[in-house]
């Protein structure tokens, strides 16, 4: 099983990012050979539909588990059509996220914003 | 002339100052691309009037010839289509309708489907050509109905006034690149010298020549003529805050037509604009 986070820095104790379409980094962690590791995320500077390249980038990155402080409509409705689950993190670190996941101390995130592009 | 009115905040009067360079340009043409509130149309009270949809192409997928090559996918630099389990899917509202999908795909798998957005109404009032683009509640993006406006075949071989969105955003760029001239109204005030100043940065960026009128005015803003003395900027009109001319726009009647320090004021105005654009 991967868990993805989106983080904010390269680091061991980053905080989980407020943003999920444009976190700077994604955490992505393999629960079966106890491995992490720090991506990229190629949509963080899109000037649009940033939600769905993420959430495109995570499938095919071979995620099954999001964790994330919130998410756009667009993004949820690629992640969920995929298969991809998507819980509620805290803010703090991802670290303590990923514990508490595993843990079974998370809850399904079934609230998505209706994003932020063409607001003015 | 294509002159564009605009401004960056909302309620300076733009509609005003737009309608009635539309009245003293006689047999002109009033675009309005404030689609969001096109309100124009409640002073020039068009006739004979005609409506047409406004559509955007947005790609279909034929599954049986989709062969999930995901290349449409990887072109989208909107990033409008998503590759889930095998098959491309288009996201309406990020779509671009730029058709590059449906080139980029080599099994001819996607066909176009047309949504309508908005409509065009198309009237006249006293000679002017009345142009309305009004778009449909809950749509994203007001560009496809401003650009139907700005394409539209009824407009006269006379002066177009184009009615700005108010903002400096993706709708008031595409209102006021095919324009020759600009006319920023200004409020005297704080938030209106503040929202002039991001107008006269879109401008100096689109490198448009422009000229201020300040609307409203009830006494000197010296930040608002200070900001325009320094730089360089000409104050083509002042105009009071009157009751006289509230009273005539809450009855929704034309200044020009109605008043005649309006009509003066709006011809001056006209004339000191086609001077500067002959410039």
């Amino acid at each position: 099983m991967k868990i993805a986070i989106p983080i904010d820095e390269n680091k061991e104790d980053t905080s989980i990012c407020a943003s999920f379409g444009r976190a700077p980094l994604f955490l992505l962690h393999n629960t079966e050979t106890q491995t992490s590791e720090t991506l990229k995320n190629p949509a963080a500077d899109a000037s649009g539909g940033a939600g769905v390249k993420a959430a495109q980038f995570l499938i095919d990155q071979g995620a099954d588990i999001l964790l994330t402080l919130r998410g756009g409509e667009n993004a949820a409705e690629v992640l969920l059509a995929a298969d991809v689950q998507v819980y509620k993190a805290q803010a703090g670190l991802a670290r303590d996220n990923l514990t508490a996941f595993l843990e079974g101390k998370l809850d399904k995130l079934n609230r998505f914003h209706a994003g932020f592009h063409h607001k003015q | 002339m294509k002159l564009a009115v605009l401004s960056g905040k909302g309620g300076t009067g733009k509609t005003f100052v737009s309608v009635n360079l539309a009245a003293a340009a006689k047999n002109a043409t009033y675009m309005d691309c404030d689609v969001e509130e096109p309100n124009g149309r409640l002073f020039l009270k068009p006739t004979k009037v005609t409506s047409a949809s406004v559509d955007t192409m947005l790609p279909s997928f034929e599954e049986t010839r989709c062969k999930g090559c995901r290349q449409c996918v990887d072109f989208c630099r909107f990033n409008a289509l998503a590759f889930i389990k095998g098959k491309p899917k288009v996201f309406e509202t990020i779509c671009h309708s730029c058709g590059g999908c449906l080139l980029i795909c080599p099994h001819h798998a996607i066909t176009e489907t047309w949504h309508p957005v908005g409509r065009i109404e198309r009237g006249s009032h006293e000679g002017i050509t009345v142009i309305t683009g009004i778009l449909n509640p809950g749509e994203a993006s007001a560009v496809p109905v401003i650009h139907a406006v700005l394409d539209d075949a009824s407009a006269h071989e006379g002066h177009v006034v184009i009615d700005c969105p108010p903002g400096s955003g993706c709708p008031v760029l595409e209102s006021v690149s095919a324009s020759d001239y600009c006319v920023l109204v200004a409020e005297p005030t704080a938030f209106g010298l503040h929202n002039l100043q991001m107008v006269v940065e879109l401008l100096m960026l689109l490198q448009k020549p422009y000229g201020v009128v300040i609307n409203k005015i009830e006494a000197t803003y010296a930040p608002l003529e200070d900001y325009c003395a320094q730089n360089g900027i000409r104050v083509l009109s002042r105009i009071p805050y009157s009751k006289k001319l509230a009273q005539i726009n809450t009855a929704a009647e034309v200044a020009y037509e109605q008043d005649e320090e309006s009509r003066k004021r709006f011809q001056a105005l006209l004339q000191d604009i086609e001077a500067e654009v002959r410039t």
